[in-house]
């Protein structure tokens, strides 16, 4: 299998570039795209990229392979590989730090931007905050979300404005509080929203959606997202 | 919350709210101008009484605001994602609303001085 793979050591490398690598795969077996970089590894241990479950649930992996963002921990070979070649590229629009090691402090600033915890100012209760089965079923399709990324860095909005459009993942975030009940921040979180920027910056396009590996939509939360801040200010 | 000068509106609500409804006061004027191409004779005559009524210059005010607006609103969004460099932006701006205002000055006069 060949494997061109993103390589980029700002200590040794003026540009980056692309190093086609042979790599080969045991017989009769679909690795997933994070085992073929552990084996191109070993035959290149300056490699550099991150992991760290291996199966899809912590987030690190996030990558471009073909030219779709997901994690490589759970992407089957058979699903990205194009007349035998993977092409792998670090997460797009995010300064890369060295080969598919990506600086991820934008995307975490927008995400702390949302203030990403319950807010309640009544007297907490002696035992727990309750919700009903019908609120807490509003959280479903958000609270999964791992913050990998894949979908804010395939999102041109975010592209050309890290620094003011929250982006998919930390709009989901956002929702997931804004619709909680046991939160009372509601009117706080959304007044820090309505800029033209934060959420409406969002153009509809679904990138998003398409490469989320955890099979969330974002598109559909900023639409709540965007009810909710016209219903506000109508 | 992103602060900003430049845009339309004070908010991005609102911004987006002024986007959709000058839309749909343009494809309604459109719609009603292709119309008037079967339905309205094609002379001089014909268009400068219908143009004579304050209702179409009213309308055609409407449609002409909203482009202005809708215009602003897009060719913003447009230039604040693809011009890094703030004095170009600026300028670009500053541009784009300078023609705009021309073009609605232009049109006001257009449409009461027939
Ligand atoms: S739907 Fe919105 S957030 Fe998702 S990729 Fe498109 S512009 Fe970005
Ligand atoms: S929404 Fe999906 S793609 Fe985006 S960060 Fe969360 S898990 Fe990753
Ligand atoms: S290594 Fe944890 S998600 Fe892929």
């Amino acid at each position: 299998m060949l494997v061109s793979v993103y390589r980029y050591n700002p200590e040794r490398d003026e540009v980056p570039f692309m190093q086609d690598v042979e790599v080969d795969i045991p017989a009769g077996k679909d690795l997933m795209v994070l085992d073929v970089l552990a084996l191109l590894k070993e035959k290149d241990p300056t490699m550099a990229y991150r992991r760290s479950c291996r199966e899809g649930v912590c987030g690190s992996d996030g990558m471009n392979m073909n030219g779709k963002n997901g994690l490589a921990c759970i992407t089957p070979i058979s699903a990205v590989a194009k007349d035998g070649k993977i092409v792998l590229r670090p997460l797009p629009g995010l300064p890369v730090i060295r080969d598919l090691v990506v600086d991820m402090s934008l995307f975490y600033q927008q995400y702390e931007k949302i203030q990403p915890f319950l807010q309640n100012k009544t007297p907490a209760p002696a035992i727990e905050r309750l919700q009903s089965p019908e609120d807490r079923e509003k959280l479903d399709g958000l609270y999964e979300c791992i913050l990998c990324a894949c979908c804010s860095t395939a999102c041109p909005s975010f592209w050309w404005n890290p620094d003011k459009f929250v982006g998919p993942s930390g709009l989901l975030q956002a929702y997931r509080f804004l619709v909680d009940s046991r939160d009372t921040a509601t009117e706080e979180r959304l007044a820090a929203l309505d800029d033209p920027f934060s959420v409406f910056r969002c153009r509809g396009i679904m990138n998003c959606v398409s490469v989320c590996p955890k099979g969330l939509n974002p598109t559909k939360a900023i639409g709540h997202i965007r009810n909710m801040l016209l219903q506000r200010a109508t | 919350m992103v602060t900003s000068v430049t845009n339309f509106g004070r908010s991005g609500a609102y911004d987006w709210m002024v986007q959709r409804v000058s839309a749909v006061v343009l494809a309604v004027y459109t719609l009603w101008l292709v119309g008037l191409i079967f339905f309205c004779p094609m002379d001089y005559a014909g268009w400068s009484a219908l143009f004579g009524k304050t209702s179409v210059r009213i309308f055609s005010l409407m449609a002409l605001l909203a482009l202005g607006a809708h215009a602003w609103i897009g060719l913003w969004t447009v230039t604040t994602d693809y011009i890094k460099n703030g004095l170009v932006r600026f300028i670009a701006q500053a541009g784009c609303g300078t023609v705009m205002f021309f073009y609605v000055v232009w049109g006001v006069q257009i449409l009461w001085g027939l």
